[in-house]
């Protein structure tokens, strides 16, 4: 019979860490074909009008580039609080509560303030709210042991209904003609574009600025070192003397804040309001996990990994038009490139010998 | 008076029969070392495949059967990932309710919106649905609450009393000592981590096919983040989460008994997820030092490691 030996992998080479990134995407992308065919769509057409419909034209594009903005910025934070192991599956609501602070800050200080001195303000305003939102987790995980998994979930849920609570009430704008809108940010507030498409340029900017700093972090400060300390070998950290309530919290001020900087560059750079916080959001916060695990947490990597997830949204919602697919056939990409992702890893790691033992009789 | 009492409790029983059903599933996984994030996911390819093979065979006990399958076959992949492949299990659950609800909605599609003709109807037990009050309340259900409530004492069963519990139970303490006894771990968490998948395809079997009798994208909303804190706050028990699972459907009858009272709804679509945080955070607080939880929780386990 077959024997299957498993033994850790020695030295994994560069080559190795790509062959198994490209092999992973390439069994995840043939198994994504194979749900398509069961669901009655012709996979080749499906998959190759998601690839042309992001990275096949100018305007695909620039989409994917605009796209790709709060993916970096999410995934970037991510990066630090996986490699922490505190698993905040809370970004989509950070990303929010970033989009409603630095919108309040917009909309009653914009009209008196200059653009130099508001959009500022407004960054800020969205990296306090996502760093408040994103502390509650890592306080009610290190003081009281609560999973973070379910408690930034739940969070999740609840940020949705805040945020709509306020658009339907209290913060309605008066020229929406009874939508639940907010009024439309003054003009000082409202971040420039590149000419001929929706990239604003600034969040760009920002986004790609935090990921190298986050870079840099990670691998030449003792804050990056105490986080992987952390993440691999938590008793080692107690027994080091590393502050383990200030360094979580730290990492999820961050990794909160960088959501939160995206939420208000979406409001501030593309909707001017905000609406109900599925327009706000189309999920990037659950988008962005994958972006980091493909970046195999380096945030320097968060840049290529996100581009080429971003083109998968724009994508996506081109087989929506075109195929009358549902929005959640993205997540059946996003599912499936994961599992497979992490089975790569497994391979990475191991290295498996077969030896063939004929049956004794 | 009489009657809206029987009508919350009724209610209340019913909402949180597909949380018990759930919860009753994460527990037997969980007791066996392995963490199943993915309930959100199996949940709503149960929702859908029992609402699909319902609508088109018009027998919705076949729509309960192909949700057991459908189900059991998804989490087979967490299975193999997290178990055979000793990836991180938080990770794999991740992946498996991205996948779940993201194949639930593509497959689901065509079906929104269509109403459900054929139902399980109502079982009322003989005498037992004749006492006042209790009677209506307690014996007057749909058998998926029957099955929730048999289920959780059966779980319960096996778990403390059997040869079959104890092998789950050290697989998920002490999966080395369990090996030496000649038990194969693997196999344990496999069938505890498939059987737990079914147990969630059921509850969205209730979901699609009694609870509301349509299918619409989303329709778990979160019931299966909520099962997996119940488990905590059962201290996986399936008999302790009984007690959970009707509190939280308690929790989501609330919801619109506030309602005519002039509290904006969705402040009252935030309680059963501010209850959970409540409960966990109350669950920490009294009983931080004996969670019981298994030692071996969602840590990979290789063969014949040192």
């Amino acid at each position: 019979m077959l024997k299957i030996k498993v033994t850790d992998r020695i030295d994994i080479l560069p080559r190795h860490s790509f062959l198994s990134l490209v092999f992973s995407l390439a069994a995840g992308l043939l198994a994504i074909s194979l749900i398509f065919l069961f669901s009655g769509v012709n996979p080749l057409y499906a998959i190759a009008k998601i690839f042309s419909g992001s990275f096949g034209s100018m305007y695909g594009l620039k989409e994917t580039v605009t796209k790709a903005i709060p993916l970096i910025l999410i995934a970037g934070g991510l990066t630090l609080a996986f490699r922490a192991k505190f698993w905040n599956i809370g970004a989509e609501s950070q990303l929010l509560m970033g989009a409603i602070f630095g919108t309040w800050v917009g909309l009653n200080w914009g009209p008196h303030l200059p653009a130099a001195i508001i959009v500022p303000l407004m960054f800020l305003a969205g990296f306090i709210g996502g760093a408040l939102w994103g502390l509650i987790p890592a306080i009610l995980k290190i003081k009281f042991s609560i999973n973070e998994v379910i408690s930034t979930l739940m969070m999740n849920y609840i940020c949705n209904e805040f945020m709509t609570l306020l658009i339907v009430g209290p913060w309605r704008g008066k020229t929406k003609f009874g939508f639940p809108y907010t009024d439309d940010l003054p003009l000082s507030a409202i971040l420039s574009l590149i000419p001929g498409s929706r990239i604003h340029y600034a969040t760009l900017l920002v986004a790609v600025v935090t990921v190298i700093m986050l870079g840099i972090a990670v691998y030449k400060t003792r804050f990056g070192y105490e986080v992987r300390v952390i993440g691999e070998n938590p008793d080692a950290a107690k027994y080091s003397g590393i502050d383990f309530f200030k360094t979580t919290l730290i990492i999820m001020a961050i990794s909160g804040g960088a959501a939160g900087l995206a939420g208000i560059g979406e409001v501030a750079g593309i909707h001017h309001y905000l609406s109900y916080p599925e327009s706000i959001s189309s999920g990037y916060g659950y988008t962005a996990i994958i972006v980091a695990w493909l970046a195999k947490l380096n945030p320097f990597y968060v840049i290529l990994s996100a581009f080429f997830f971003a083109g998968i949204l724009v994508g996506g919602d081109a087989i929506q038009i075109s195929l009358g697919l549902p929005a959640a056939t993205v997540q059946i990409f996003n599912g499936t490139l994961l599992v497979f992702l992490i089975m790569g890893d497994f391979f990475l790691k191991n290295q498996l010998t077969f030896q063939w033992r004929p049956k004794r009789n | 008076m009489e009657d809206i009492i029987i009508s919350v409790a009724q209610r209340t029983l019913i909402a949180g029969t597909p949380l018990l059903l759930g919860t009753i599933g994460e527990v037997i996984c969980e007791r066996s070392g392995i963490l199943n994030l993915g309930v959100e996911g199996v949940m709503a390819i149960g929702a859908v495949t029992a609402f699909i093979v319902t609508f088109v065979t018009g027998n919705p006990w076949f729509g309960l059967l192909a949700a057991i399958v459908a189900s059991a076959a998804i989490s087979f992949i967490h299975a193999f990932v997290s178990i055979s492949l000793q990836a991180s299990q938080v990770v794999s659950g991740l992946a498996l309710t991205m996948l779940g609800l993201g194949i639930s909605g593509l497959v689901g599609k065509p079906f929104i919106g269509k109403p459900l003709t054929q139902k399980m109807g109502t079982w009322p037990i003989p005498v037992l649905a004749d006492i006042p009050i209790i009677g209506p309340i307690f014996f007057n259900h749909g058998p998926f609450f029957y099955m929730a409530i048999l289920l959780a004492v059966a779980a319960w069963f096996t778990l403390e009393y059997t040869r079959l519990g104890i092998k789950i139970r050290s697989a998920g303490e002490n999966p080395r000592a369990t090996e030496a006894q000649g038990i194969n771990i693997y196999r344990i968490r496999y069938w505890c981590v498939i059987v737990g998948g079914a147990f969630s395809g059921l509850a969205g079997a209730h979901l699609s096919t009694s609870y509301s009798k349509s299918w619409i994208e989303g329709m778990t909303a979160g019931r299966g983040w909520i099962v997996i804190a119940l488990t905590i706050f059962a201290l996986w028990n399936p008999l302790r989460a009984i007690i959970g699972a009707f509190l939280f459907g308690g929790i989501f009858v609330l919801q619109y008994l506030l309602q005519p009272l002039g509290i904006p709804p969705n402040f009252l679509a935030m309680l059963p997820y501010i209850s959970t945080l409540l409960i966990l955070f109350i669950g920490a607080l009294w009983d931080s030092r004996k969670l019981n939880a298994p030692a071996m929780l969602a840590e990979p386990y290789r063969r014949g490691d040192r």
